[in-house]
């Protein structure tokens, strides 16, 4: 199994990223520059946290004309399993492979902190592997994180079961005060709708290892690779 | 020809900036607001005549300049 962790001027988490695959999970990972034309053999691709291309003009919005991101379209078009974090779910938006969009967080402030997430769907390659009833603890870290969609995309995500985090308080209630940045319905995290394509915004490979104070974010990494293991194509 | 682009956010969407400031606006005295929404203003300085352009960059508009999730856009030629 081999992955790809995109890499754009301005991203900042790639190498977190890098780190937990490679070294955590022990999996060959390269880091791919953002005028590639290819994914190459790569099973999964990550795209990760940071302010690619100064996040200019709206978040990710530069970033999704990139080179890159036309082999990552295609990639995923054929069903290849791409998670993008934070501004990596910001990308996706911007690039119509995620529904709706990501703007500046209600509060106007850049929220750097816990938080814990409510597993709203077990059924994706990311959420697969987290025990039922298991909410996360793992930081976010962003200005523009206020998930937003329309009534109907918002119908159509609880209604295809699309929705993957939410955010909770420390006792897992759902209430509007855990909502760190004004998100519609509390989402934290949502896939498409043949469920290969996932973006989130907090931070899954800045809690992978117990000395950085929690591991829950293994859990979605955990999740991919055990997806990837039961596909029938992959040796 | 001179373009301008004049992005706001879309009425569903909640704009915070916009409502930050219309509280400090009252605060400061300003009485009457009765609302305040903050976007975005690009400059674009192009060659061609107003059809071609307005084409051209409704397209780009379209596709990049604004996002039509959260965003409305209006271009204003100046010749």
């Amino acid at each position: 199994m081999k992955f790809a962790v995109l890499q754009f001027p301005g991203s900042n988490c790639d190498q977190d990223c890098v780190h937990v695959l490679r070294s955590v999970f022990g999996y060959p990972t390269r880091l791919l520059w953002h005028k590639e034309y290819s994914v190459g053999d790569a099973d999964a691709v990550f795209i990760p946290g940071g302010f690619s291309y100064g996040d200019y003009l709206r978040t990710g919005s530069i970033a999704r004309f990139s080179p890159v991101m036309g082999a990552v379209k295609e990639f995923a078009d054929n069903g290849g399993l791409v998670l993008g974090i934070c501004n990596g779910f910001q990308i996706l938006c911007e690039a119509g492979l995620l529904p709706g969009a990501l703007i500046r967080n209600r509060s106007l402030q850049f929220r750097c902190e816990h938080v814990y997430l409510q597993v709203a769907s077990h059924n994706s390659p990311f959420t697969g592997q987290i025990p039922e009833g298991k909410n996360l603890r793992i930081p976010i870290a962003h200005g523009e994180g206020n998930y937003f969609c329309d009534d109907e995309t918002l119908q159509s995500l609880e209604g295809n079961d699309q929705v993957l985090f939410r955010y909770v308080d420390a006792e897992g209630d759902l209430t509007d005060h855990a909502n760190p940045n004004g998100s519609r319905a509390n989402i934290a995290g949502i896939c498409n709708e043949k469920r290969n394509v996932g973006g989130m915004m907090p931070h899954p490979e800045r809690a992978s290892e117990a000395v950085l104070g929690g591991d829950d974010g293994r859990l979605i990494f955990q999740s991919l690779i055990t997806a990837l293991e039961n596909q029938p194509t992959l040796a | 020809m001179k373009v301008k682009v004049i992005i706001t956010p879309k009425r569903a969407v909640l704009d915070p900036q916009g409502k930050t400031v219309q509280t400090a606006l009252e605060h400061m005295g300003c009485s009457g607001v009765s609302d305040v929404r903050i976007g975005k203003y690009i400059e674009i300085e192009m060659d061609g005549d107003r059809e071609t352009v307005e084409v051209k960059l409704s397209e780009y508009a379209d596709k990049f300049l604004a996002n039509p999730n959260i965003e409305d856009y209006r271009l204003v030629f100046e010749d």
